[in-house]
Protein backbone atom coordinates (compact mmCIF):
# COMPACT_ATOMS: atom_id res chain seq x y z
CA UNK A 1 0.00 0.00 0.00
CA UNK A 2 1.26 3.10 -0.70
CA UNK A 3 0.19 6.60 0.98
CA UNK A 4 0.50 8.89 -2.14
CA UNK A 5 -1.76 6.08 -3.90
CA UNK A 6 -4.00 6.37 -1.27
CA UNK A 7 -4.35 10.14 -1.01
CA UNK A 8 -4.69 10.25 -5.02
CA UNK A 9 -8.20 8.62 -4.79
CA UNK A 10 -9.04 10.23 -1.94
CA UNK A 11 -8.99 13.03 -3.64
CA UNK A 12 -11.11 12.34 -6.54
CA UNK A 13 -13.26 10.35 -4.46
CA UNK A 14 -13.70 14.18 -3.27
CA UNK A 15 -13.54 16.60 -6.02
CA UNK A 16 -16.65 14.22 -7.50
CA UNK A 17 -18.72 14.45 -4.55
CA UNK A 18 -18.46 18.10 -4.03
CA UNK A 19 -19.33 18.41 -7.76
CA UNK A 20 -22.44 16.02 -7.91
CA UNK A 21 -24.61 18.43 -6.12
CA UNK A 22 -27.28 15.93 -5.65
CA UNK A 23 -24.77 13.99 -3.33
CA UNK A 24 -24.07 16.76 -1.79
CA UNK A 25 -27.85 17.98 -0.81
CA UNK A 26 -28.61 14.50 0.10
CA UNK A 27 -25.63 14.51 2.57
CA UNK A 28 -26.90 17.45 4.30
CA UNK A 29 -30.52 16.89 3.89
CA UNK A 30 -30.58 13.69 4.98
CA UNK A 31 -29.57 13.49 8.53
CA UNK A 32 -31.96 16.46 8.83
CA UNK A 33 -34.79 14.67 7.72
CA UNK A 34 -33.97 11.39 10.09
CA UNK A 35 -33.74 13.66 12.80
CA UNK A 36 -37.43 15.48 12.38
CA UNK A 37 -39.39 12.07 11.58
CA UNK A 38 -37.78 10.24 14.42
CA UNK A 39 -37.64 12.99 16.94
CA UNK A 40 -40.81 14.81 16.76
CA UNK A 41 -42.72 11.83 15.20
CA UNK A 42 -41.74 9.60 17.76
CA UNK A 43 -42.30 11.57 20.24
CA UNK A 44 -40.43 12.69 24.12
CA UNK A 45 -43.15 11.47 26.49
CA UNK A 46 -41.83 8.00 26.82
CA UNK A 47 -38.48 7.61 28.85
CA UNK A 48 -35.73 4.79 27.90
CA UNK A 49 -33.09 3.63 30.22
CA UNK A 50 -33.75 6.93 32.63
CA UNK A 51 -33.57 9.37 29.48
CA UNK A 52 -36.59 10.63 27.04
CA UNK A 53 -36.90 8.25 24.12
CA UNK A 54 -35.93 11.59 21.80
CA UNK A 55 -32.73 11.44 23.42
CA UNK A 56 -32.12 7.92 23.78
CA UNK A 57 -32.62 7.36 20.03
CA UNK A 58 -29.90 10.25 18.85
CA UNK A 59 -26.77 7.99 18.91
CA UNK A 60 -29.49 5.27 16.61
CA UNK A 61 -30.48 7.92 13.98
CA UNK A 62 -26.63 9.05 14.06
CA UNK A 63 -25.60 5.73 12.96
CA UNK A 64 -29.03 5.08 10.29
CA UNK A 65 -27.63 8.37 8.73
CA UNK A 66 -23.62 7.57 8.20
CA UNK A 67 -24.32 3.59 8.30
CA UNK A 68 -26.79 3.80 5.31
CA UNK A 69 -24.44 6.46 3.19
CA UNK A 70 -21.31 4.02 3.71
CA UNK A 71 -22.62 1.45 2.76
CA UNK A 72 -24.44 3.15 -0.72
CA UNK A 73 -21.61 4.23 -0.87
CA UNK A 74 -20.64 1.06 -2.48
CA UNK A 75 -22.75 1.60 -5.24
CA UNK A 76 -20.41 4.55 -7.08
CA UNK A 77 -18.20 2.00 -7.59
CA UNK A 78 -20.58 0.03 -9.51
CA UNK A 79 -20.93 3.12 -11.48
CA UNK A 80 -17.53 3.44 -12.16
CA UNK A 81 -17.26 0.43 -13.82
CA UNK A 82 -20.25 0.82 -16.08
CA UNK A 83 -18.33 4.07 -17.19
CA UNK A 84 -15.41 2.52 -17.59
CA UNK A 85 -13.58 4.21 -15.30
CA UNK A 86 -12.04 2.51 -13.26
CA UNK A 87 -10.15 0.37 -16.22
CA UNK A 88 -8.03 3.25 -15.93
CA UNK A 89 -7.77 2.57 -12.02
CA UNK A 90 -6.97 -0.82 -11.93
CA UNK A 91 -4.46 -0.54 -15.07
CA UNK A 92 -1.94 1.65 -12.81
CA UNK A 93 0.48 0.35 -10.94
CA UNK A 94 -1.84 1.27 -7.72
CA UNK A 95 -2.54 -2.21 -5.72
CA UNK A 96 -5.33 -3.23 -5.11
CA UNK A 97 -5.57 -2.40 -1.06
CA UNK A 98 -4.14 1.08 -2.17
CA UNK A 99 -7.28 1.74 -4.40
CA UNK A 100 -9.47 0.18 -1.57
CA UNK A 101 -8.09 2.32 1.14
CA UNK A 102 -8.18 5.14 -0.56
CA UNK A 103 -12.01 4.29 -1.35
CA UNK A 104 -12.64 3.73 2.13
CA UNK A 105 -11.17 6.80 3.15
CA UNK A 106 -13.21 8.38 0.92
CA UNK A 107 -16.81 7.16 2.29
CA UNK A 108 -15.27 7.61 5.59
CA UNK A 109 -14.96 11.31 5.02
CA UNK A 110 -18.26 12.05 3.93
CA UNK A 111 -19.81 10.19 6.72
CA UNK A 112 -17.78 12.57 8.93
CA UNK A 113 -19.30 15.43 7.37
CA UNK A 114 -22.96 13.92 7.69
CA UNK A 115 -22.49 12.64 11.74
CA UNK A 116 -20.92 17.14 11.70
CA UNK A 117 -23.93 17.35 10.75
CA UNK A 118 -26.23 15.35 12.82
CA UNK A 119 -24.01 15.91 16.04
CA UNK A 120 -24.62 19.84 15.68
CA UNK A 121 -28.56 19.20 15.67
CA UNK A 122 -28.14 17.53 19.07
CA UNK A 123 -27.62 20.57 20.53
CA UNK A 124 -31.01 21.91 19.89
CA UNK A 125 -32.66 18.70 21.36
CA UNK A 126 -30.17 19.10 24.55
CA UNK A 127 -27.40 16.38 24.01
CA UNK A 128 -25.06 17.58 26.86
CA UNK A 129 -21.55 17.41 24.97
CA UNK A 130 -18.17 17.91 26.30
CA UNK A 131 -15.62 18.70 24.06
CA UNK A 132 -13.99 15.48 24.88
CA UNK A 133 -17.48 13.55 24.12
CA UNK A 134 -17.81 15.16 20.87
CA UNK A 135 -14.74 14.31 19.59
CA UNK A 136 -14.70 10.58 21.05
CA UNK A 137 -17.79 10.66 19.23
CA UNK A 138 -16.25 11.28 15.57
CA UNK A 139 -13.94 8.87 16.63
CA UNK A 140 -16.37 6.16 16.95
CA UNK A 141 -18.34 7.60 13.36
CA UNK A 142 -14.70 7.23 11.75
CA UNK A 143 -13.90 3.05 13.15
CA UNK A 144 -17.73 2.52 12.30
CA UNK A 145 -18.08 4.10 8.86
CA UNK A 146 -14.93 2.24 8.04
CA UNK A 147 -16.47 -1.01 9.01
CA UNK A 148 -19.96 -0.13 6.93
CA UNK A 149 -18.00 1.27 3.65
CA UNK A 150 -15.79 -2.13 3.49
CA UNK A 151 -18.93 -3.47 3.40
CA UNK A 152 -20.20 -0.98 0.88
CA UNK A 153 -17.50 -1.52 -1.47
CA UNK A 154 -17.14 -5.07 -0.80
CA UNK A 155 -20.93 -5.72 -2.31
CA UNK A 156 -19.94 -3.15 -5.12
CA UNK A 157 -16.47 -5.06 -6.15
CA UNK A 158 -19.11 -7.80 -7.02
CA UNK A 159 -21.80 -6.00 -8.74
CA UNK A 160 -22.15 -5.79 -12.12
CA UNK A 161 -25.31 -3.38 -11.67
CA UNK A 162 -26.48 -0.64 -9.99
CA UNK A 163 -29.86 -3.04 -9.49
CA UNK A 164 -28.13 -5.34 -8.57
CA UNK A 165 -25.82 -3.58 -5.63
CA UNK A 166 -29.10 -1.92 -4.61
CA UNK A 167 -31.62 -5.27 -3.58
CA UNK A 168 -28.19 -6.97 -1.82
CA UNK A 169 -27.38 -3.65 0.43
CA UNK A 170 -31.17 -2.68 1.09
CA UNK A 171 -31.12 -6.40 1.81
CA UNK A 172 -28.28 -6.26 4.37
CA UNK A 173 -29.39 -2.77 5.44
CA UNK A 174 -32.52 -2.79 7.15
CA UNK A 175 -32.02 -5.82 9.19
CA UNK A 176 -28.64 -4.07 10.26
CA UNK A 177 -30.36 -0.98 11.51
CA UNK A 178 -33.61 -2.44 13.22
CA UNK A 179 -31.55 -5.64 15.13
CA UNK A 180 -29.17 -3.13 16.72
CA UNK A 181 -29.95 -1.31 19.64
CA UNK A 182 -30.70 2.12 17.54
CA UNK A 183 -34.01 2.27 18.49
CA UNK A 184 -34.78 -0.16 22.17
CA UNK A 185 -32.61 -0.84 24.86
CA UNK A 186 -30.88 -3.93 24.94
CA UNK A 187 -31.92 -4.74 28.67
CA UNK A 188 -34.60 -7.78 28.96
CA UNK A 189 -34.61 -8.71 24.98
CA UNK A 190 -36.34 -12.16 23.88
CA UNK A 191 -33.00 -14.71 23.47
CA UNK A 192 -33.26 -14.95 19.87
CA UNK A 193 -32.81 -11.16 19.28
CA UNK A 194 -30.38 -11.26 21.94
CA UNK A 195 -28.67 -13.72 19.86
CA UNK A 196 -28.74 -11.09 16.53
CA UNK A 197 -28.24 -7.77 17.86
CA UNK A 198 -24.75 -9.33 19.88
CA UNK A 199 -23.78 -10.34 16.45
CA UNK A 200 -24.36 -7.39 14.66
CA UNK A 201 -21.86 -4.60 14.49
CA UNK A 202 -24.31 -1.37 14.42
CA UNK A 203 -25.60 -2.67 17.96
CA UNK A 204 -21.94 -1.45 19.27
CA UNK A 205 -21.50 1.25 17.61
CA UNK A 206 -25.20 2.59 19.06
CA UNK A 207 -24.04 1.45 22.40
CA UNK A 208 -20.46 3.49 22.68
CA UNK A 209 -21.68 6.73 20.85
CA UNK A 210 -24.69 6.53 23.32
CA UNK A 211 -22.45 5.86 26.32
CA UNK A 212 -20.32 8.62 25.28
CA UNK A 213 -23.32 11.18 24.49
CA UNK A 214 -25.57 10.47 27.50
CA UNK A 215 -23.55 8.20 29.71
CA UNK A 216 -26.13 5.17 28.99
CA UNK A 217 -24.47 2.52 28.00
CA UNK A 218 -24.93 -1.90 28.07
CA UNK A 219 -21.44 -2.80 27.10
CA UNK A 220 -18.40 -1.83 29.04
CA UNK A 221 -16.30 0.09 26.59
CA UNK A 222 -13.49 -1.64 25.88
CA UNK A 223 -15.71 -4.47 25.09
CA UNK A 224 -17.11 -2.31 22.15
CA UNK A 225 -14.17 -1.06 21.12
CA UNK A 226 -12.58 -4.41 20.52
CA UNK A 227 -15.53 -6.25 18.86
CA UNK A 228 -15.17 -2.76 16.79
CA UNK A 229 -11.61 -3.51 15.96
CA UNK A 230 -12.44 -7.03 14.74
CA UNK A 231 -15.12 -6.37 12.76
CA UNK A 232 -12.91 -3.35 10.84
CA UNK A 233 -10.17 -6.40 10.93
CA UNK A 234 -12.18 -8.34 9.21
CA UNK A 235 -14.54 -6.49 6.77
CA UNK A 236 -11.55 -4.41 5.57
CA UNK A 237 -8.73 -7.44 5.42
CA UNK A 238 -12.65 -9.14 3.46
CA UNK A 239 -12.90 -5.71 0.89
CA UNK A 240 -8.96 -5.91 -0.01
CA UNK A 241 -9.50 -9.45 -0.93
CA UNK A 242 -12.68 -8.58 -2.60
CA UNK A 243 -10.84 -5.77 -4.42
CA UNK A 244 -8.02 -8.15 -5.76
CA UNK A 245 -10.72 -10.68 -7.42
CA UNK A 246 -12.60 -7.17 -8.87
CA UNK A 247 -12.55 -7.23 -12.91
CA UNK A 248 -13.16 -4.08 -15.09
CA UNK B 1 15.00 -12.45 -29.46
CA UNK B 2 15.73 -10.32 -26.61
CA UNK B 3 15.36 -6.95 -28.28
CA UNK B 4 11.40 -7.10 -28.47
CA UNK B 5 9.91 -5.71 -26.12
CA UNK B 6 6.52 -7.24 -26.47
CA UNK B 7 6.46 -11.03 -26.71
CA UNK B 8 4.10 -13.55 -26.48
CA UNK B 9 4.01 -17.28 -27.11
CA UNK B 10 0.95 -19.11 -27.83
CA UNK B 11 -1.21 -16.68 -25.96
CA UNK B 12 -4.50 -17.94 -25.64
CA UNK B 13 -7.76 -16.82 -24.23
CA UNK B 14 -10.53 -18.85 -23.57
CA UNK B 15 -14.24 -18.06 -22.50
CA UNK B 16 -16.81 -20.29 -20.83
CA UNK B 17 -13.99 -23.27 -21.79
CA UNK B 18 -15.21 -23.02 -25.41
CA UNK B 19 -15.05 -19.34 -27.29
CA UNK B 20 -11.77 -18.48 -27.99
CA UNK B 21 -11.30 -15.13 -27.79
CA UNK B 22 -7.69 -15.33 -29.07
CA UNK B 23 -5.79 -18.66 -29.65
CA UNK B 24 -2.30 -19.44 -29.96
CA UNK B 25 -0.95 -15.98 -30.98
CA UNK B 26 2.35 -15.46 -30.81
CA UNK B 27 3.85 -12.18 -31.75
CA UNK B 28 7.22 -10.22 -31.10
CA UNK B 29 6.92 -6.60 -31.37
CA UNK B 30 10.72 -4.33 -31.52
CA UNK B 31 11.72 -1.28 -29.79
CA UNK B 32 9.78 2.15 -31.58
CA UNK B 33 7.97 0.08 -33.78
CA UNK B 34 4.35 1.02 -34.63
CA UNK B 35 2.78 -2.03 -34.37
CA UNK B 36 -0.86 -2.82 -35.64
CA UNK B 37 -3.62 -5.15 -35.05
CA UNK B 38 -5.39 -5.16 -37.79
CA UNK B 39 -8.83 -6.99 -37.64
CA UNK B 40 -12.79 -6.83 -37.91
CA UNK B 41 -14.99 -6.20 -34.38
CA UNK B 42 -14.73 -9.23 -32.22
CA UNK B 43 -11.41 -10.76 -33.46
CA UNK B 44 -9.97 -10.82 -30.48
CA UNK B 45 -8.04 -7.49 -30.89
CA UNK B 46 -9.28 -6.00 -27.65
CA UNK B 47 -8.93 -9.07 -25.50
CA UNK B 48 -5.55 -9.52 -26.68
CA UNK B 49 -4.76 -6.18 -25.07
CA UNK B 50 -6.19 -6.61 -21.85
CA UNK B 51 -3.95 -9.82 -21.73
CA UNK B 52 -1.05 -7.82 -22.30
CA UNK B 53 -2.22 -4.75 -20.07
CA UNK B 54 -2.51 -7.44 -16.74
CA UNK B 55 -6.24 -7.02 -17.11
CA UNK B 56 -7.10 -10.32 -17.85
CA UNK B 57 -4.98 -13.61 -17.52
CA UNK B 58 -4.63 -15.60 -20.17
CA UNK B 59 -6.16 -18.85 -20.39
CA UNK B 60 -2.97 -20.30 -21.40
CA UNK B 61 0.60 -19.46 -23.26
CA UNK B 62 2.90 -16.94 -21.78
CA UNK B 63 3.58 -13.35 -22.41
CA UNK B 64 6.25 -10.51 -21.44
CA UNK B 65 6.29 -6.75 -21.54
CA UNK B 66 9.11 -5.03 -21.30
CA UNK B 67 10.27 -8.06 -19.91
CA UNK B 68 8.26 -8.80 -17.43
CA UNK B 69 5.43 -11.40 -17.01
CA UNK B 70 2.24 -9.97 -17.34
CA UNK B 71 1.27 -12.82 -15.03
CA UNK B 72 3.60 -13.26 -12.67
CA UNK B 73 4.97 -9.36 -12.56
CA UNK B 74 1.44 -7.47 -13.12
CA UNK B 75 2.67 -4.32 -11.17
CA UNK B 76 5.84 -3.92 -13.21
CA UNK B 77 4.10 -4.51 -16.20
CA UNK B 78 1.67 -1.49 -15.44
CA UNK B 79 4.42 0.86 -14.84
CA UNK B 80 5.74 0.28 -18.59
CA UNK B 81 2.58 0.84 -20.07
CA UNK B 82 0.72 3.53 -21.05
CA UNK B 83 -3.19 2.61 -22.57
CA UNK B 84 -5.81 4.36 -24.30
CA UNK B 85 -8.75 2.69 -24.09
CA UNK B 86 -11.64 2.07 -26.95
CA UNK B 87 -14.12 3.67 -24.76
CA UNK B 88 -12.48 7.05 -23.04
CA UNK B 89 -12.54 6.38 -19.41
CA UNK B 90 -11.46 9.78 -18.19
CA UNK B 91 -13.29 11.31 -15.15
CA UNK B 92 -16.47 13.58 -16.40
CA UNK B 93 -16.74 15.09 -13.06
CA UNK B 94 -13.33 16.20 -13.57
CA UNK B 95 -11.40 18.59 -15.42
CA UNK B 96 -8.80 17.34 -18.04
CA UNK B 97 -6.03 19.12 -15.24
CA UNK B 98 -7.21 17.18 -12.82
CA UNK B 99 -7.38 13.84 -14.46
CA UNK B 100 -3.87 14.20 -15.72
CA UNK B 101 -3.09 15.20 -11.34
CA UNK B 102 -5.02 12.02 -10.70
CA UNK B 103 -2.60 9.80 -12.86
CA UNK B 104 0.47 11.91 -11.78
CA UNK B 105 -0.63 10.72 -8.16
CA UNK B 106 -1.00 7.25 -9.58
CA UNK B 107 2.18 6.15 -11.29
CA UNK B 108 4.05 8.04 -8.40
CA UNK B 109 5.70 10.68 -10.46
CA UNK B 110 8.15 13.26 -8.12
CA UNK B 111 6.41 16.37 -6.92
CA UNK B 112 8.25 18.77 -8.67
CA UNK B 113 7.90 17.28 -12.09
CA UNK B 114 3.87 16.89 -11.95
CA UNK B 115 3.05 20.53 -13.33
CA UNK B 116 5.45 20.62 -16.06
CA UNK B 117 4.91 17.06 -17.34
CA UNK B 118 1.04 18.30 -17.41
CA UNK B 119 1.72 21.16 -19.34
CA UNK B 120 4.13 19.48 -21.76
CA UNK B 121 1.16 16.26 -21.84
CA UNK B 122 -1.73 19.23 -22.64
CA UNK B 123 1.00 21.04 -25.05
CA UNK B 124 1.40 17.87 -27.11
CA UNK B 125 -2.50 17.02 -27.96
CA UNK B 126 -3.04 21.16 -27.46
CA UNK B 127 -5.64 20.65 -25.42
CA UNK B 128 -4.09 23.53 -23.00
CA UNK B 129 -6.56 26.19 -22.97
CA UNK B 130 -9.04 23.81 -22.43
CA UNK B 131 -7.31 22.61 -19.34
CA UNK B 132 -9.31 23.84 -16.64
CA UNK B 133 -12.61 22.34 -17.93
CA UNK B 134 -14.93 19.86 -17.24
CA UNK B 135 -14.56 16.79 -19.04
CA UNK B 136 -18.43 16.65 -19.98
CA UNK B 137 -17.91 19.79 -22.12
CA UNK B 138 -15.20 18.30 -24.24
CA UNK B 139 -15.95 16.56 -27.31
CA UNK B 140 -15.17 13.29 -28.22
CA UNK B 141 -11.82 14.06 -30.15
CA UNK B 142 -10.78 15.98 -27.52
CA UNK B 143 -11.60 13.08 -24.82
CA UNK B 144 -9.53 10.95 -27.52
CA UNK B 145 -6.24 13.33 -26.76
CA UNK B 146 -6.70 13.77 -23.45
CA UNK B 147 -6.84 9.95 -22.94
CA UNK B 148 -3.54 10.32 -24.85
CA UNK B 149 -2.04 12.84 -22.58
CA UNK B 150 -2.87 10.90 -19.35
CA UNK B 151 -1.16 7.40 -21.39
CA UNK B 152 1.64 9.77 -21.85
CA UNK B 153 2.55 11.40 -18.70
CA UNK B 154 4.28 9.01 -16.95
CA UNK B 155 6.41 7.98 -20.29
CA UNK B 156 5.65 4.64 -20.53
CA UNK B 157 8.08 2.65 -22.95
CA UNK B 158 5.06 1.01 -24.18
CA UNK B 159 1.80 2.58 -25.11
CA UNK B 160 -1.29 0.93 -25.93
CA UNK B 161 -4.33 2.36 -28.17
CA UNK B 162 -7.65 0.60 -28.90
CA UNK B 163 -9.08 1.41 -31.54
CA UNK B 164 -7.73 5.13 -30.91
CA UNK B 165 -10.18 6.91 -33.96
CA UNK B 166 -13.41 4.75 -33.31
CA UNK B 167 -15.78 7.59 -33.37
CA UNK B 168 -13.96 10.21 -34.32
CA UNK B 169 -15.12 12.27 -37.84
CA UNK B 170 -12.04 12.56 -40.72
CA UNK B 171 -10.31 15.57 -39.33
CA UNK B 172 -10.28 14.05 -35.79
CA UNK B 173 -8.58 11.09 -37.46
CA UNK B 174 -6.27 12.36 -39.30
CA UNK B 175 -5.09 14.93 -36.08
CA UNK B 176 -5.04 11.70 -33.92
CA UNK B 177 -2.77 10.08 -36.68
CA UNK B 178 -0.14 13.24 -36.39
CA UNK B 179 0.04 12.70 -32.66
CA UNK B 180 0.46 8.76 -32.84
CA UNK B 181 3.40 9.55 -35.12
CA UNK B 182 4.82 12.07 -33.14
CA UNK B 183 5.21 10.15 -30.55
CA UNK B 184 7.09 7.48 -32.14
CA UNK B 185 9.83 10.25 -33.47
CA UNK B 186 9.69 12.25 -30.76
CA UNK B 187 9.61 9.67 -27.63
CA UNK B 188 10.99 6.56 -29.40
CA UNK B 189 7.46 5.20 -27.65
CA UNK B 190 6.67 1.33 -28.60
CA UNK B 191 2.92 1.65 -29.95
CA UNK B 192 0.52 -1.10 -30.57
CA UNK B 193 -2.38 -0.21 -31.84
CA UNK B 194 -5.46 -2.20 -32.56
CA UNK B 195 -7.75 -1.21 -35.49
CA UNK B 196 -10.74 -2.34 -38.33
CA UNK B 197 -9.83 0.49 -40.38
CA UNK B 198 -7.53 -1.10 -42.85
CA UNK B 199 -6.53 2.85 -43.52
CA UNK B 200 -5.34 3.43 -40.06
CA UNK B 201 -3.00 0.22 -40.22
CA UNK B 202 -1.89 1.21 -43.35
CA UNK B 203 -0.82 4.35 -43.19
CA UNK B 204 0.41 4.15 -39.46
CA UNK B 205 1.66 0.49 -38.47
CA UNK B 206 5.18 -0.44 -39.35
CA UNK B 207 4.04 -4.27 -39.38
CA UNK B 208 0.57 -5.17 -39.40
CA UNK B 209 -0.95 -8.55 -37.50
CA UNK B 210 -4.04 -9.40 -39.48
CA UNK B 211 -6.11 -11.14 -36.95
CA UNK B 212 -9.25 -13.20 -37.66
CA UNK B 213 -11.32 -15.21 -35.05
CA UNK B 214 -8.70 -15.31 -32.72
CA UNK B 215 -5.84 -15.84 -34.75
CA UNK B 216 -2.77 -14.36 -36.67
CA UNK B 217 -3.59 -15.24 -40.28
CA UNK B 218 -0.72 -12.86 -41.35
CA UNK B 219 2.48 -10.89 -40.14
CA UNK B 220 4.49 -8.25 -42.05
CA UNK B 221 5.00 -4.90 -43.64
CA UNK B 222 1.82 -3.40 -45.19
CA UNK B 223 3.61 -2.88 -48.42
CA UNK B 224 4.72 -6.83 -48.54
CA UNK B 225 1.57 -7.83 -47.52
CA UNK B 226 0.25 -6.13 -50.18
CA UNK B 227 2.43 -7.56 -52.29
CA UNK B 228 1.81 -11.02 -51.44
CA UNK B 229 -1.49 -10.33 -53.39
CA UNK B 230 0.72 -10.71 -56.01
CA UNK B 231 0.19 -7.86 -58.44
CA UNK B 232 -2.38 -5.13 -59.01
CA UNK B 233 -6.59 -5.66 -59.57
CA UNK B 234 -8.58 -4.69 -62.73
CA UNK B 235 -11.95 -4.99 -62.45
CA UNK B 236 -13.53 -5.26 -65.55
CA UNK B 237 -17.31 -5.36 -66.37
CA UNK B 238 -18.54 -6.97 -69.97
CA UNK B 239 -21.23 -9.19 -71.23
CA UNK B 240 -18.60 -11.87 -73.28
CA UNK B 241 -14.95 -10.86 -72.72
CA UNK B 242 -12.62 -13.21 -74.08
CA UNK B 243 -11.32 -14.82 -70.63
CA UNK B 244 -9.41 -17.60 -73.08
CA UNK B 245 -7.42 -14.65 -74.78
CA UNK B 246 -6.69 -12.88 -71.53
CA UNK B 247 -5.39 -15.41 -69.65
CA UNK B 248 -2.66 -16.17 -72.08
CA UNK B 249 -1.00 -13.27 -70.86
CA UNK B 250 2.22 -13.94 -68.91
CA UNK B 251 1.21 -11.20 -66.77
CA UNK B 252 -2.33 -12.27 -65.67
CA UNK B 253 -1.96 -14.20 -62.40
CA UNK B 254 -6.04 -14.81 -61.79
CA UNK B 255 -9.00 -13.94 -62.94
CA UNK B 256 -12.54 -14.37 -60.87
CA UNK B 257 -15.87 -14.30 -61.50
CA UNK B 258 -18.59 -12.89 -60.48
CA UNK B 259 -21.67 -12.26 -62.57
CA UNK B 260 -20.61 -9.79 -65.43
CA UNK B 261 -17.99 -8.57 -63.08
CA UNK B 262 -13.96 -9.95 -63.74
CA UNK B 263 -11.38 -9.44 -61.36
CA UNK B 264 -7.89 -9.73 -62.92
CA UNK B 265 -4.75 -10.07 -60.67
CA UNK B 266 -1.68 -9.22 -62.63
CA UNK B 267 1.73 -7.83 -62.76
CA UNK B 268 2.18 -3.97 -63.60
CA UNK B 269 -1.60 -3.18 -64.67
CA UNK B 270 -0.02 0.42 -65.88
CA UNK B 271 2.00 -1.21 -68.34
CA UNK B 272 0.28 -3.96 -69.25
CA UNK B 273 -3.68 -2.38 -69.73
CA UNK B 274 -3.37 -1.50 -73.19
CA UNK B 275 -2.20 -5.64 -74.02
CA UNK B 276 -5.18 -6.68 -71.99
CA UNK B 277 -7.73 -4.78 -73.40
CA UNK B 278 -7.30 -5.03 -76.93
CA UNK B 279 -7.55 -9.04 -76.05
CA UNK B 280 -10.78 -8.69 -73.87
CA UNK B 281 -12.88 -7.07 -76.71
CA UNK B 282 -15.85 -4.74 -76.13
CA UNK B 283 -15.66 -4.03 -72.51
CA UNK B 284 -18.84 -1.33 -70.47
CA UNK B 285 -16.33 -0.51 -67.49
CA UNK B 286 -12.90 -1.03 -66.37
CA UNK B 287 -11.28 0.21 -63.31
CA UNK B 288 -6.98 -0.21 -62.20
CA UNK B 289 -6.15 -0.06 -58.39
CA UNK B 290 -3.51 -1.46 -56.68
CA UNK B 291 -4.44 -4.12 -53.71
CA UNK B 292 -5.60 -3.01 -50.78
CA UNK B 293 -5.18 -4.23 -46.73
CA UNK B 294 -8.46 -5.15 -47.26
CA UNK B 295 -7.68 -7.84 -50.41
CA UNK B 296 -4.80 -8.96 -47.87
CA UNK B 297 -7.87 -9.61 -45.80
CA UNK B 298 -9.60 -11.60 -48.13
CA UNK B 299 -6.52 -13.49 -49.54
CA UNK B 300 -5.93 -14.70 -46.21
CA UNK B 301 -9.57 -15.31 -44.96
CA UNK B 302 -11.95 -15.32 -48.00
CA UNK B 303 -13.61 -12.35 -47.10
CA UNK B 304 -13.46 -8.63 -46.82
CA UNK B 305 -12.94 -6.52 -43.67
CA UNK B 306 -16.89 -4.94 -43.76
CA UNK B 307 -18.31 -8.60 -44.36
CA UNK B 308 -16.56 -10.06 -41.60
CA UNK B 309 -18.07 -6.91 -39.32
CA UNK B 310 -20.90 -9.08 -38.76
CA UNK B 311 -20.51 -9.59 -35.34
CA UNK B 312 -19.09 -13.53 -35.35
CA UNK B 313 -18.18 -13.54 -31.87
CA UNK B 314 -22.04 -12.43 -30.49
CA UNK B 315 -23.38 -14.92 -32.94
CA UNK B 316 -21.11 -17.88 -30.98
CA UNK B 317 -21.23 -16.77 -27.80
CA UNK B 318 -25.56 -16.95 -28.52
CA UNK B 319 -24.75 -20.01 -30.11
CA UNK B 320 -23.00 -21.52 -26.92
CA UNK B 321 -25.45 -20.16 -24.60
CA UNK B 322 -28.36 -21.50 -26.79
CA UNK B 323 -26.55 -25.15 -26.23
CA UNK B 324 -26.98 -25.02 -22.94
Amino acid sequence: MNLRGVYAIWWREMIAFLRETPRLISAIVNPIVWLFIFGAGLGASVDVSGVDYQKFIFAGVLTQTFLFTSIFYGAYLVWDKRIDLLKSILVSPLSRATIFFGKVLGGVTISLMEALIVLVFGIFIGIPYTPASFLMSLLIVFIASAIFTSVGLTIGSMMESPEGFQLLSSFLLFPLFFLSGALFPLENLPGWLETVTAANPVTYVVDMLRGTLLGVQHFDTSHNLLLLGVFLAITSAVGVEAFKRMKS
Amino acid sequence: MSSSVIETKKLTKTFNGRIHAVQDLSISIEEGEIYGFLGPNGAGKTTTIKMLATLLDPTSGSARVNGFDVVKQPSKVRESIGIVFQEPSSDELLTGYENLRLSALMYDLPASEIESRIDGSLELVELNDRRNDLVKTYSGGMRRRLEIARGLLHRPRILFLDEPTLGLDPRGRETMWRYVERLTEELRMTILLTTHYMEEADSLADRICIIDKGKSVAIDTPARLKRKVGGDLVTIVADSPRIAEIRRLKSVRKIEQKDGTFVITMDNAAAHLQDLLKRVGKVDSVEVRSPTLDDVFIKHTGRGLEQAEGGWFEKMVQNTTNKE
